[in-house]
């Protein structure tokens, strides 16, 4: 029943920090530093000291410096708990705090490398991507063992996150702050202070709703979302839709105004600025008897209809290029190398896009493996940015809540967004004269027209019938 | 007996400087007080041996050997005490007196209770009590922890406030009641010292009743201190004396002043929702706390909480809000005076201390001259004019005189002064005076802070020592999800004197006492940590404390510590079965 799960009408790009609130997770802290360095004496490696006895691994409560900051001998550099107690662990040498290998919160062994002391300034960059390298194998800590998988898993796509993000909030750049006499200051709570450094905004950018235009929490959380979102449409087109949120709580109180959460402000941003974009939509019935049967005969595989959808889908977008291209700058397009299809999940507290990558070459058994894990990431919220920033082409399927027909909102930065409606049995009139009952769904695709015209979509929309309507194709 | 005197010997030799200074004061003080009897000097000595060289206070020792005397008012004052001020110093000045038998009066020209019970400790602890709730309440984690699901929880501002009014009417009233019940005259008025034993009560303004004394204590507190420049409004701009009315709870409020009340009220703020910014004079916050304990606390009270902080700046201009427009405080460089950054805020709370009220109560009539308002006293808290010379029956407690402005070192140089009066030298040991801060956790404190012991230590010419322990090894903390916290002990390796103890952590304000007790008598190391604890309570985390101090050469559990004096004693009485007990537990 794994279709349960696929209740997503739309979804929003969003970043681990939207996600977690966790600061290592942000994507702009990583360094994409991916060449190995031969590691040389004068970046000395920072040891998570034995506080006491019995210690076998300590937390990191807080990094009382910075990287980049310059130490000197005996100054405090990081609080560690122990078993025992909380201590400043110093530095014995004088340098610079290179790089933080586990970061607060995260738990090192004993005698295991928490950050790199570089001697000379110029050395900071060189002990920075030696941390990136060799990472800390012996903190069993989420954000420590997680830091690793992401320069694995998307090293080359760090970097333009951070220049998009820091594009990102200049523009949305206000210069008029009421509260600051012109612009001159800028009038933050203490929480909005503190959550802007967490969050990485800067709140010379962030417009204030509180008393007298001053900048609270919510702003920061709004200006954070905004940013995020839109970074990470730039280096993967990932679509949105539609915020249709399905009413999953009834103990709402009615009445109350309620502040955006930071994944509600990133669907918000992204609903705007799909505005940009001139869509059409083009509708379509298919007769799904045939995938019905399909379905149940492998459904003891595992196999989901979600995966037999978008394995559909990506075996027609293979004799359509054009319709999983993409349009940025209005000037040309992309026809994009590799079939991703991105599903809309809801999850707790928002949307999300996990993608199936090159659907079109993936059997459907790994598919739909790949589909469950992907959900059960998602539930947990444990997505890389990978695994949902990088759909070309979207699908929304309302199905199961017996919706006939709707149309979605095309995420900007891709090319189409499919919405399948639910698969009835219709009675329906055949070529040779007779009245039949068939089981029928309506699919709608939302096209960007700068790219894709109607006869396109028409004529994908006929190759995607043909392929449901005879899957034999989708089990290889 | 003999094993006694074993022991005041070896004590006797360590502690000699500190004695004969003692015999010094007492014989400069004598011409100023009743003459020194044998009764004392016996007590005296025999304190001694029990403080073992400690500047302690003797009084508790002195009151069993020594009978009340002045069973009325003699012949010629119409009080044998009259003590201007019914604050807490006051009051347990005149319990004290009442108890020996004096006639005794207290004038108050406004609530009896004074500061603390009106206007301080007291209701500060009721919000606290809420704000301790609210913030246990609110943290999912910690519910979570204990498998608790608590729905959203809220407050009604009013009925905290209410709380506060409520508990400080009960105390006022108890205290009343205390003072009445021991025949203690309550004299309603403004209080003024005509000249000798001469004092004028009533209504400021009226010609008012003249009443003579034998002796007077002047107890008339403090006030909130409010720096030049800041204009308090009592509404947006306040001291604590609004603040703990809690009139309104604003989305952001300045505190000036990181100190204990500064500190409390920032616990009792972003607990009810706030969002709360410290602005602090000196470079660090938390000012006068060990600086370690400090730094934990920062750590614990300051940065996960909604609050930000400027330090090393003035508020050299605070504005109440007006006209739509926000409490405004202009910042200035503590040091260089310039102009640093300007605040808008919803409120403002002054909290850089508080200054002595001791205006109006006719000290020009006795040649006294306040020192930045407050009165010059010596040890004995007798009262110095301007020559410089003691002023006969006039002596000065608590806040007026500066010297620990907390409630309880109040009440305890009040008691002193007369046990002074009745002719039994008594000096206050400040040392032994602990301090707490009611935050969550709490933080307490009791002698000297390390860098004072190690200043004093090198003036001096001995070595300091620092143990620690945490409360994450105790198994009560622990129960109660409250692992957060240290204690520690600064003391001396030689001798095993405790300098100074403090603890940061649950219930610290009620732990500090076995510490403070152990000062004032006193008590060394080596003999407190065979103390025993009921287990499991945070008590143990002192235990663990003293048990983890190393005095002297030999380890603390060493076969040689058999010989030492005490062991003597112990052995010539029962406690040598505990003792054994002891022996074979630490010796597992």
């Amino acid at each position: 029943m794994s279709q349960l799960l696929h209740l997503g009408t739309s979804f929003v790009p969003s970043s681990s920090t939207a996600l977690r609130r966790n600061p290592t997770s942000s994507p702009t802290i990583h360094i994409s530093g991916n060449k190995r360095t031969t590691i040389q004496a004068k970046i000395r490696e920072i040891f998570m000291p034995a506080l006491s006895s019995t210690m076998t691994e300590g937390k990191i409560v807080s990094w009382v410096k910075s990287e980049g900051d310059k130490l000197s001998k005996g100054e405090s550099v990081v609080v560690v708990e122990s078993d025992k107690a909380d201590m400043d662990v110093e530095t014995f040498y004088d340098g610079y705090l290179a790089a933080i290998m586990v970061e607060e919160g995260g738990v090192a062994a004993v005698g295991s490398a928490i950050a790199l002391l570089a001697e000379t300034e110029d050395e900071i960059a060189e002990a920075r991507s030696k941390a990136n390298t060799s990472p800390s194998s012996s903190s069993p800590s989420p954000a420590a063992a997680e830091a690793p998988e992401k320069a694995v898993g998307a090293p080359e796509k760090a970097a333009p996150v951070k220049a998009a993000a820091t594009v990102t909030v200049a523009k949305m750049a206000s210069s008029a702050h009421p509260a600051s006499e012109g612009g001159k200051r800028i009038v933050a709570s203490p929480y909005a202070k503190k959550l802007a450094k967490e969050l990485n905004v800067d709140l010379g950018n962030v417009v204030g709703s509180g008393p007298m235009g001053r900048i609270v929490a919510k702003d920061v959380e709004a200006a954070a979302a905004a940013g995020v979102s839109v970074a990470a449409e730039d280096p993967k087109p990932s679509p949105s839709s539609a915020p249709v949120k399905v009413p999953a709580s009834t103990g709402i109180e009615l009445g109350t105004v309620v502040p955006f959460t930071t994944m509600q402000g990133a669907v918000s941003r992204n609903m705007v600025d799909s505005l940009a974009v001139p869509t059409f939509r083009v509708g379509y019935t298919i007769t799904t008897d045939a995938l019905d049967a399909l379905y149940k005969k492998i459904k003891s595989k595992g196999v989901t209809m979600t995966a037999l959808l978008a394995k559909a889908t990506a075996l027609a977008l293979v004799k359509h290029p054009v319709v999983n291209s993409s349009c940025r700058d209005g000037k040309s397009f992309t026809y994009n190398s590799s079939i991703n299809i991105a599903v809309a999940v809801a999850i707790d507290g928002g949307l999300i896009t996990p993608v199936l990558q090159d659907a079109d070459k993936v059997d459907i058994y790994s598919l739909s493996r790949k589909w469950k894990e992907l959900v059960d990431k998602a539930r947990a919220k444990q997505l890389q940015p990978h695994e949902y920033t990088t759909g070309t082409f979207t699908l929304s399927n309302l199905g199961m809540f017996g919706v006939d027909r709707f149309d979605a909102i095309l995420p900007p930065g891709t090319g189409a967004i499919m919405a399948v409606g639910a698969s009835e049995p219709t009675v329906v009139a055949t070529k040779d004269g007779r009245i039949g009952m068939k089981s029928q769904m309506q699919v709608n695709v939302t096209a960007d027209h700068r790219v894709i015209y109607g006869a396109d979509l028409a004529s994908f929309l006929q190759t995607l019938a043909k392929i449901i309507e005879d899957p034999k194709d989708l089990t290889f | 007996m003999s094993s006694l005197s074993l022991w005041i010997s070896s004590s006797v030799a360590v502690t000699a400087r500190s004695e004969s200074d003692h015999r010094l004061r007492l014989l400069s003080s004598s011409s100023a007080t009743i003459a020194t009897s044998p009764a004392l000097h016996f007590c005296c000595l025999r304190t001694e041996a029990l403080k073992l060289g400690a500047k302690s206070n003797r009084w508790k020792v002195v009151a069993a050997a020594v009978a009340p005397q002045n069973g009325s008012a003699s012949d010629e004052f119409d009080y044998n005490l009259v003590i201007i001020g019914a604050g807490v110093g006051g009051h347990g000045a005149a319990l004290h007196a009442a108890e020996k038998g004096w006639k005794t009066a207290i004038i108050e020209g406004d609530v009896v209770g004074g500061t603390c019970v009106n206007r301080g400790c007291v209701p500060s602890k009721a919000l606290l009590a809420v704000s301790g709730r609210m913030r246990e309440l609110q943290d999912e984690h910690h519910m979570k922890a204990f498998g608790l699901q608590v729905a959203a929880a809220g407050y009604d501002r009013q009925g905290v406030a209410d709380h506060a009014n409520n508990l400080a009417s009960k105390i006022r009233s108890n205290l009343t009641n205390s003072l009445k019940g021991l025949g203690v005259d309550i004299l309603e008025g403004v209080g003024t010292i005509l000249g000798p034993q001469k004092v004028k009560y009533g209504k400021v303004g009226s010609s008012g009743n003249v009443i003579t004394a034998k002796d007077i204590i002047i107890a008339t507190g403090s006030v909130p201190f409010v720096p030049k420049g800041v204009e308090v409004d009592g509404k947006t701009v306040i001291t604590s004396d609004q603040a703990l009315k809690l009139e309104f709870v604003p989305d952001w409020i300045a505190i000036v002043g990181s100190g204990y009340i500064g500190l409390e009220f920032s616990d009792v703020y972003t607990a009810l929702g706030s969002e709360v910014t410290f602005v602090e004079a000196l470079d660090q916050l938390m000012p006068g706390f060990d600086p370690e304990i400090g730094k934990l606390a920062q750590r614990v009270l300051i940065n996960p909480r909604k609050i930000d902080y400027y330090t090393g700046v003035f508020a050299s201009k605070i504005t109440p809000a007006k006209d739509g427009k926000p409490v405004i405080i202009d910042l200035i460089d503590a040091k260089t005076k310039e102009p640093k950054d300007t605040l808008e805020v919803d409120a403002a709370l002054i909290a850089t201390g508080r200054a002595p009220f001791t205006k109006g109560l006719g000290l020009e009539n006795i040649r006294v001259e306040t020192q930045r308002g407050f009165v010059p006293v010596d040890e004995h808290m007798q009262v110095i004019d301007v020559d410089g010379k003691l002023v006969p029956h006039v002596y000065c407690i608590g806040d007026a005189n500066g010297k620990m402005m907390l409630a309880h070192a109040a009440s305890a140089q009040g008691i002193s002064v007369v046990e002074q009066i009745s002719g039994k030298g008594n000096v206050v040991n400040h040392l032994s005076i602990p301090a707490a801060c009611f935050t969550h956790p709490e933080i307490s404190m009791v002698g000297l802070t390390e860098p004072q012991a190690r200043e004093k230590a090198e003036k001096e010419g001995f070595e300091v020592s620092v143990a620690k322990t945490s409360f994450k090894a105790n198994t009560k903390a622990l129960a109660e999800n409250e692992g957060e916290g240290l204690a520690k002990l600064i003391y001396r390796p030689d001798n095993g004197e405790i300098l100074g103890v403090h603890i940061f952590g649950l219930h610290a304000a009620d732990l500090i006492h076995e510490a403070s007790n152990a000062i004032a008598l006193g008590t060394r190391i080596q003999d407190i940590k065979f103390a025993v604890h009921a287990h499991p309570t945070l008590s143990e985390v002192l235990d663990e404390l003293f048990k983890s101090a190393k005095v002297g050469r030999t380890g603390s559990l060493d076969p040689e510590i058999k010989s030492s004096p005490i062991l003597h004693w112990l052995k010539s009485t029962p406690l040598v079965q505990v003792w054994h007990l002891l022996l074979s537990k630490f010796s597992t």
